[in-house]
């Protein structure tokens, strides 16, 4: 198992770096001139020139990106073109709330979708399973602005159940729950749609296994061999299929943020990129990849916890 | 995105009795009889009777021709023109003049909706078109020369993987300055890894088939092997994956427009007419709720569309 | 007519008892995308106690379906048991409910599977699943299964015990886990063991460890067992009585002995045949021409007709030959189906029958099917 773990940590260092140099790459190649976007149009040369050299912009591109990593690695990720605060502040500021509403939304993609695609498949070919399939299909083929959108109509305008936007604030309180409700519903939905497919086939995959016939024939109940047998293995690639949701949580947090006022970093990379402030954007893809490698590495743990055929790898 | 991960699937016997078996003969007995039902135009129709046979595939079907349809015969549907302002009727609420009622500048949203189909089928197309090139070539590269190369593909891959899809794109169509073109760019870089992974996963099983051994061995180029045995296996996975693609990369060019970074105002991107609907969802909810309903119907008929040929390529699949 | 005991017929027949398990007429259909497989057609087979009973057939014969409509695990759709009747004990299985066939299935029938390496739970250690049975079946506390467990474990000649209990299936080779398989079956010591090809998927060596370890476990319980194969030199090792299918029927039923000494069904003598012998002097190995017919739309009549090298004429396209014993024989347990034993047909087959085919030193096998 240990052996598993530091085999997985050891290759997401090249992943990181190859990540950062990506986001550098994306950032030196776009066009225009940073200095001269912060500036105006109507800027004179020298402020410009002074300011490609206050921001590094004149050095070649390899040592800006040395520049910019040693910043990382001492969380420097500089200043906001726009407001000159660090970059660092602003995202620890924003992170909370996205790390919020990602766990809000799996929380709800997850109770729904886990047991309804396990029913599913339990029950195939009744009443139950197509129901449930044409249900999952509708909702995530709902896009998530759209939903957002009708659900900000109905229960905030029509309604007035729910804040139109923004966050209540102090966390873990009513307010802030009857805020947050929107927007996980906005986004966990979606993937719930898809993670009760993936779910059902899953479990319809094991269900035809050899070893449950086996199960089966010892004649200890379809409880059990549902229950002991199937789920526990039906948990490896579910486990598998839930860390593959996790950066499209964060993806569809992005909309749904700006939909709902809600001051996350989704927010702010929609802000940053619209305001060209390029620090802020580096530094955003940059923690959002941090965020997703992170989370791979404890699903990967965790399906190392619950399959034991690692231990013979 | 996809809709399932569905490959490596378990090819093993199938032990439900004896269904397996029993198949064999019959198959074999079609063999014998009917002459072997693997020719090429044979199997087709066997697949097209399959689809056909799928309620839900059908009703893909249907929506894609009635898209496709839409977008060509625009300018004949759409009663208005979608930039046409009519500042007698702003704000209108679905009417016989009007079936979807008009905008903050009086515009029909209907015709804007109709129009707005050209957007979706021009994207989905050559955004697709622009993965699946690059896709499916790294990912047969990565495949089939496997090693130091394949390494380094799949690094890049995961790479790409680790940054979620929209925050990747939105960071790239920002940079380049938002609108039609960049979003192209963004959305295709975005998602290209789906493909390569795919078509990667699909030639290494190929590859382990002796028959690739016998084609080396009787000295096929790489590029011949390549193309006449690998990419044939993987071409039904890819077509698969491909309509399944066109939905989320729709979704993916609608959101982004909707944030501003894509189709700029006032084109009638479906993404776009929402994002002008959004600030006025309290009084005239029409505006945003007919081209979500689009996008809606279109992510549906294409779902439905691509699930159905998947289960008509592979039906020993698990549904 | 009165019947003269001889001084051989004063032993009880073994098949005087009621037989442990009867299937009768089994019917079955699989329905598929190409049509309705009519797998099964009326395959009718007895298990007497402590007695066992092969079944031979090459793929797709049925055999295994047989096997699993009896233990109900056929799954429904695409299966259905369209008629017939399995009897076991003097229960009609089809008739139960799921409760009521899980308290027979795992405790009084078991079965054994062919693809050891899938046959069991990956993520469910040994000791867990060998317990499993004891556990659901009979009310033992966890310590007392676990002391069986390890006992059956050991007795299917698997060492160190009590450490496998805790190791998972990963970690045993083909064969190991096939003693663990038949360790799992045997815990709940049944009545009838069902073994479905349980050595086609292992090296010819644990083969033949394992059919030992079959053999030696089936007299120490004294269970019946049905042990279903195509491989007729594994069958002949441990079955007293055969049964020979055939695309879904049973053209042959007799004593392991007779199946080489006189075999009745020109399949059974083709099958016969092909078993090569030091004494044989033929370069060829001698073979069935043809296939095996479709099941989709199954032909009329006789399914071995249209490869059969007696066959006769018109009645065996159209007349499906009952299973019954030819007049010729006395043993009312060899039963054949074939129109060659038709008492209403003048002339039989073109080998001797009966106690013409006994008294031949060479055993009746002799005479090709061709009548060569």
């Amino acid at each position: 198992m240990l052996k598993y773990v530091t085999r997985r940590l050891l290759v997401t260092i090249p992943v990181l770096i190859g990540v950062t140099i990506a986001i550098s790459l994306i950032i030196y190649l776009a066009p225009g001139n940073p200095a001269r976007i912060a500036l105006g149009m109507n800027a004179q040369p020298e402020a410009v020139r002074e300011l490609e050299r206050q921001m590094g912009l004149n050095q070649p591109p390899w040592i800006r990106y040395l520049e910019w990593l040693w910043g990382v690695v001492n969380l420097d990720l500089g200043q906001s073109v726009r407001t000159g605060r660090p970059v660092v502040d602003m995202i620890a500021r924003r992170l909370p709330p996205t790390l919020e509403l990602a766990v809000g939304s799996m929380f709800l993609t997850l109770i729904i979708a886990l047991p309804l695609g396990v029913i599913s498949a339990v029950k195939q070919y009744t009443w139950v399973d197509t129901s449930s399939m044409l249900f999952a299909i509708f909702w995530l083929s709902m896009p998530s602005f759209w939903l957002a959108l009708i659900l900000l109509l109905l229960f905030s305008v029509e309604w007035n159940l729910f804040p139109i936007s923004g966050r209540g604030t102090p966390a873990l309180t009513m307010t802030w729950l009857t805020s947050l409700i929107l927007p996980a519903v906005a986004t966990g939905t979606r993937r719930a749609g898809l993670l009760t497919r993936m779910t059902r086939s899953s479990m319809l995959e094991i269900l035809n296994e050899d070893y449950i016939r086996t199960a089966r024939g010892k004649g200890i109940g379809e409880r059990a061999v549902i229950y002991t047998h199937a789920m526990k293995n039906a948990m490896i690639p579910i486990i598998t299929l839930i860390g593959l949701q996790i950066p499209f949580i964060f993806s569809g947090s992005v909309i749904i943020e700006t939909v709902f006022s809600w001051p996350g970093m989704g927010r702010l990379l929609v802000n940053s990129v619209l305001q060209r402030d390029y620090p802020i954007v580096q530094g955003l893809v940059l923690v959002y990849a941090v965020i997703v490698i992170l989370s791979n590495l404890f699903v990967d743990i965790m399906y190392g916890y619950f399959d034991p055929r690692i231990e013979y790898e | 995105m996809t809709t399932d991960t569905h490959h490596d699937t378990t090819d093993d016997a199938r032990t439900d009795g004896g269904t397996a078996t029993a198949t064999d003969d019959a198959q074999s007995g079609t063999a014998s009889d009917t002459g072997p039902a693997t020719g090429r135009i044979a199997r087709t129709k066997v697949v097209f009777m399959r689809v056909m046979q799928n309620r839900f595939a059908v009703f893909g079907l249907i929506v894609v021709a009635l898209l496709l349809f839409t977008a060509l015969f625009a300018d004949f549907i759409a009663p208005y023109e979608p930039a046409a302002q009519n500042y007698e009727a702003l704000k209108q609420p679905p009417s016989l003049d009007h079936p979807f009622g008009t905008d903050q500048y009086g515009r029909d949203v209907f015709s804007r909706v109709v129009y707005g189909s050209r957007y979706a089928v021009f994207l989905g197309v050559v955004i697709v078109g622009i993965e699946m090139a690059l896709g499916v070539t790294l990912g047969l590269v990565a495949g089939y020369y496997g090693g130091l190369v394949e390494s380094m593909i799949m690094r890049v891959v995961d790479i790409a993987l680790s940054m979620p899809a929209l925050v990747l794109a939105l960071a790239i169509a920002g940079m380049l300055g938002g609108g039609l073109f960049p979003l192209i760019v963004a959305v295709s870089l975005v998602g290209w890894r789906g493909f390569a992974r795919l078509v990667r996963g699909d030639v290494k099983s190929v590859m382990e088939e002796e028959y690739i051994d016998s084609a080396e061995a009787a000295g096929l180029s790489d590029f011949r092997t390549i193309t006449r045995y690998v990419l044939p296996n993987a071409a039904s996975s890819i077509i698969v994956y491909a309509t399944l693609t066109i939905p989320t990369v729709i979704l993916w060019s609608a959101g982004l427009s909707f944030l501003g970074m894509g189709v700029q105002p006032p084109k009638p991107e479906w993404g776009a007419i929402l994002a002008a609907g959004r600030g006025e969802i309290d009084s005239a909810w029409w505006i945003a709720t007919f081209p979500g309903l689009a996008i809606m119907v279109t992510v549906i008929g294409f779902n439905g569309l691509g699930d159905g040929l998947r289960d008509a390529l592979d039906p020993r699949q698990v549904r | 007519m009165s019947e003269q005991r001889t001084p051989m017929e004063s032993t009880p027949p073994r098949h005087a008892d009621e037989p442990l398990l009867s299937i009768d007429d089994l019917q079955v259909h699989f329905h598929t995308e190409e049509g309705t497989v009519e797998a099964l057609d009326g395959v009718s087979l007895t298990i007497g106690r402590d007695e066992v009973l092969g079944v031979i057939g090459e793929s797709g014969c049925g055999k295994s379906v047989t096997a699993l409509s009896t233990m109900g695990l056929l799954q429904s759709p695409p299966a259905e048991i369209v008629g017939g009747s399995i009897t076991y004990d003097g229960t009609e299985l089809l008739d139960l409910s799921d409760e009521e066939l899980n308290d027979i299935r795992g405790d009084e029938i078991t079965m054994i599977y062919q693809d050891p390496m899938s046959s069991l739970n990956p993520v469910l250690t040994i000791g867990q699943q060998v317990k499993e049975p004891l556990l659901a079946h009979r009310d033992v506390t966890e310590e007392a299964a676990h002391e069986r467990a390890v006992e059956m474990l050991e007795s299917v000649g698997l060492a160190d015990a009590e450490r496998l209990m805790t190791e998972y299936p990963d970690a045993l080779s083909g064969g190991m886990r096939q003693r663990v398989v038949i360790a799992m079956a045997l815990i709940t010591e049944p009545k009838l063991l069902i073994a479905d090809e349980p050595t086609t998927a292992l090296d010819v060596t644990i083969q033949a460890q394992i059919m030992d370890l079959l053999t030696d476990l089936r007299e120490e319980f004294e269970m019946s067992v049905l042990f279903i194969s195509h491989d007729l030199a594994v069958i002949s090792e441990i079955a007293d009585r055969i049964g020979v299918m055939y695309a879904g029927n049973v053209v042959e039923q007799c004593e392991m002995r007779t199946l080489f000494e006189s075999p009745l069904h020109p399949y059974t003598r083709k099958l016969a045949e092909s078993i090569p012998s030091i004494e044989d002097e033929s370069d060829r190995l001698p073979t069935i021409e043809g296939t095996v017919p479709e099941l989709i739309d199954p032909p009329s009549g006789c399914r071995f007709a249209g490869r059969c090298p007696q066959y006769i004429g018109e009645v065996c396209d159209t007349v499906e030959p009952p299973l019954e014993t030819p007049s010729a024989i006395d043993d009312d347990d060899q039963k054949v189906a074939c129109h060659l034993y038709d008492d209403q047909r003048e002339a039989g087959p073109p080998w001797p029958v009966g106690d013409e085919a006994t008294s031949d030193a060479d055993g009746g096998a002799r005479t090709g099917v061709d009548g060569s």
